[in-house]
């Protein structure tokens, strides 16, 4: 084991290192991000690749590392992005985000996630991941026949990665 | 179970959101038959154990029952051997009697009759809800039933698939409030609208009160609902009777009577020509003769040839023309206030006007210059039959004979009423100034009404 691998494997148990957020900033967070998905893509469309309310979901459950309250922020923040998407059935962002936040949650407890390049890869890993299964639930249970491009995920992933980093650096600034 | 819950605290914590997650979704989208996903589920969970629970009851219940049977079966032989050979006759008989009558057989026997494509299903459950009559079969959008499609028994109509599941169907009996479907009857070809009133019977509405509907008249499918083919057998009239607006009609649903187990699903359906109904043979009613032919004016001219007065109204416009040509009266002239005919009077004994001595005639009227632009009195082109005319009396003849504006109207007032005569104006009298044909009344006449007590004309007995 070098330093490396020491500093992402801490030995110190992940639940006394948890970080506690304002109610405010829990709230108004996910509502700016799903704002900016629902908004901001009309005007400039390339800003639609990015999947800032899933960044939001995945950062607040690794930084709470409690899998219950991942898995309430990603119903939430789901839920909300649904209820603000037109022709979108309530729960199949929900149930997917819901997910993730329990495995970023999970994934919390074993990682050191102050790490930007473990941020990075689970921000990627988290987007594909989210992909994936929505478009999984959206084949069995809604029946759509939706196309998934494993190359474009990739890319996108990365994209949303290498936003990921910054902004959870500017969301650590919220912490209490 | 609270150890399991506390170990597994966040993973339940997650089960329960992702399942509320799925019911909310399930609840909100419908599949591609327009039924709702947590429907679907329900079903699909629910009717296998159903079929299991109805497969398991016949070969427990069933087998029981034949065991219970034959039990009572040995003690009767015991008792009463006589009586043993008779109810294993009795027995055999009846079972022959079920062999030949199995449901199945009639179900492919109708099968085989009928032009639409059906599939067999078999009812494992009845609908949940208290006033709704439904049931539920065991073929769903794997076997093709989709909803709308009609379901049927050789015997009749029995409802119409109400919503399609992957192994099962909800069928709306036509006994539910909420059935309607378009019927025929067969006799007379009245349309109506079939609907269920939550009892063993259905009302057929919106059949007009003056529409003619008989007590024990099959109705059968219209198709104009498009989900029923043509010709099927719905049920017999019990009750007709006049409503308010429409007729109130009853009927007994043939499809439904003898019990439901096995129907027909109709994927594909074809219309049929609805069977005539058949005059029943009646050999125990005496049927008198038809009466003689009346000679009143209720029926005078169907007998002539080529007369096409068939219906009530025709005869009525024939024995109000022979009125007004017996009193000198023409319909459709005469200025507002005149005076018009009396219809009460019996126009076979109403004598028709006697023409006015018009100017320039002579006492026997005989016309001394005619200078009148009526030069030529009407030949009346339908003439009557033989013996409908006669000359008129020889004291009337020459009245009769002259061409007097009067004639001439009454004459062409009555050209249009075929094969009459009108009071006293015969091809006889007309002959001396024959040879023209008169279609309309010479303009030049004058309306004048001629009182009947004027009348010296005698109107031909057979009119």
């Amino acid at each position: 084991m070098n330093e490396f691998s020491d500093r992402l494997l801490t030995e110190v148990p992940r639940k006394a290192r948890k970080f506690k957020f304002r109610p405010a900033t829990i709230f108004l967070v996910p509502l700016a991000a799903i704002l900016f998905q629902v908004y901001l893509p009309r005007f400039f469309q390339y800003l639609s690749y990015l999947e800032l309310p899933l960044l939001v979901t995945v950062y607040f459950a690794l930084m709470r590392r409690q899998p219950i309250a991942g898995v309430f922020f990603g119903a939430g923040i789901g839920l909300a992005q649904d209820s603000l998407s037109p022709n979108q059935p309530l729960g199949m962002f929900g149930i997917v985000k819901t997910l993730v936040g329990y495995f970023a949650a999970s994934v919390s407890m074993r990682f050191d996630v102050d790490n930007p390049l473990i941020q990075f890869v689970l921000a990627f890993f988290f987007f594909f991941f989210h992909q994936f299964f929505y478009w999984v639930l959206s084949r069995a249970l809604l029946g759509l026949q939706l196309d998934f491009d494993p190359r474009q995920t990739f890319v996108l992933g990365l994209l949303n990665a290498a936003v990921a980093v910054p902004l959870f650096m500017l969301l650590d600034k919220m912490k209490e | 179970m609270e150890f399991l819950l506390n170990r597994y605290r966040n993973l339940t914590v997650l089960l329960v959101v992702i399942a509320a997650q799925l019911l909310l979704l399930a609840y909100q989208v419908k599949s591609g038959q327009d039924v709702r996903l947590v429907r679907v589920w329900a079903v699909t969970a629910v009717t296998p154990l159903a079929r299991i629970l109805e497969v398991v009851r016949r070969n427990t219940i069933g087998l029981a029952e034949d065991y219970f049977d034959l039990i009572h079966v040995r003690d009767e032989n015991n008792r009463v051997k006589k009586e043993a050979d008779r109810l294993k006759m009795e027995n055999q008989f009846l079972k022959t009697e079920l062999s030949t009558a199995d449901r199945a057989q009639a179900l492919t026997a109708f099968q085989s009759r009928t032009p639409s494509r059906t599939i067999a299903a078999r009812i494992i459950g009845n609908g949940t809800g208290m006033n709704s009559k439904d049931v539920l079969i065991d073929r769903g959008s794997g076997s093709g039933v989709m909803r709308g499609m009609a379901v049927v028994t050789p015997d009749g109509i029995v409802g119409r698939v109400l919503a399609s599941y992957p192994t099962a169907s909800q069928v709306l009996l036509i006994t539910d409030p909420t059935f309607a479907a378009g019927v025929i009857s067969e006799k007379n070809r009245v349309h109506g609208t079939l609907k269920g009133i939550g009892q063993s019977k259905c009302i057929i509405d919106y059949v007009q009160n003056e529409e003619k509907v008989d007590v024990g008249e099959v109705f059968y499918t219209s198709g104009d609902d498009r989900v029923f083919p043509k010709g099927l057998p719905v049920g017999i009239t019990t009750v007709v009777r006049p409503g308010k607006t429409f007729k109130e009609i009853y009927v007994v649903p043939s499809g439904t009577q003898n019990g439901l187990e096995e129907v027909l699903v109709v994927v594909e359906g074809i219309h049929q020509e609805i069977p005539d109904a058949q005059a029943v043979p009646s050999t125990d009613v005496y049927i008198m003769p038809a009466p003689p032919g009346d000679k009143s004016s209720n029926a005078p001219t169907t007998d002539q040839p080529g007369s096409t007065l068939t219906t009530d109204a025709d005869r009525l416009r024939e024995k109000y023309k022979k009125i007004g040509a017996a009193q000198g009266h023409k319909f459709g002239e005469g200025l507002p206030g005149a005076k018009p005919a009396n219809f009460n009077l019996d126009p076979d004994t109403v004598k028709p006007p006697a023409p006015p001595k018009a100017p320039g005639t002579d006492a026997a009227g005989r016309p001394a210059a005619p200078s009148a632009p009526v030069s030529k009195p009407p030949v009346l082109t339908n003439t009557a039959p033989p013996g409908a005319t006669r000359p008129p009396p020889a004291g009337n003849a020459a009245a009769a004979a002259a061409p007097k504006p009067d004639a001439a109207k009454t004459a062409g007032a009555s050209v249009a009423a075929p094969g009459l005569v009108p009071g006293g104006v015969s091809p006889q009298t007309a002959s001396p100034v024959s040879g023209s044909t008169l279609n309309v009344a010479p303009k030049t006449v004058v309306p004048k009404i001629v009182k009947p007590a004027a009348a010296t004309t005698q109107i031909s007995p057979n009119l």
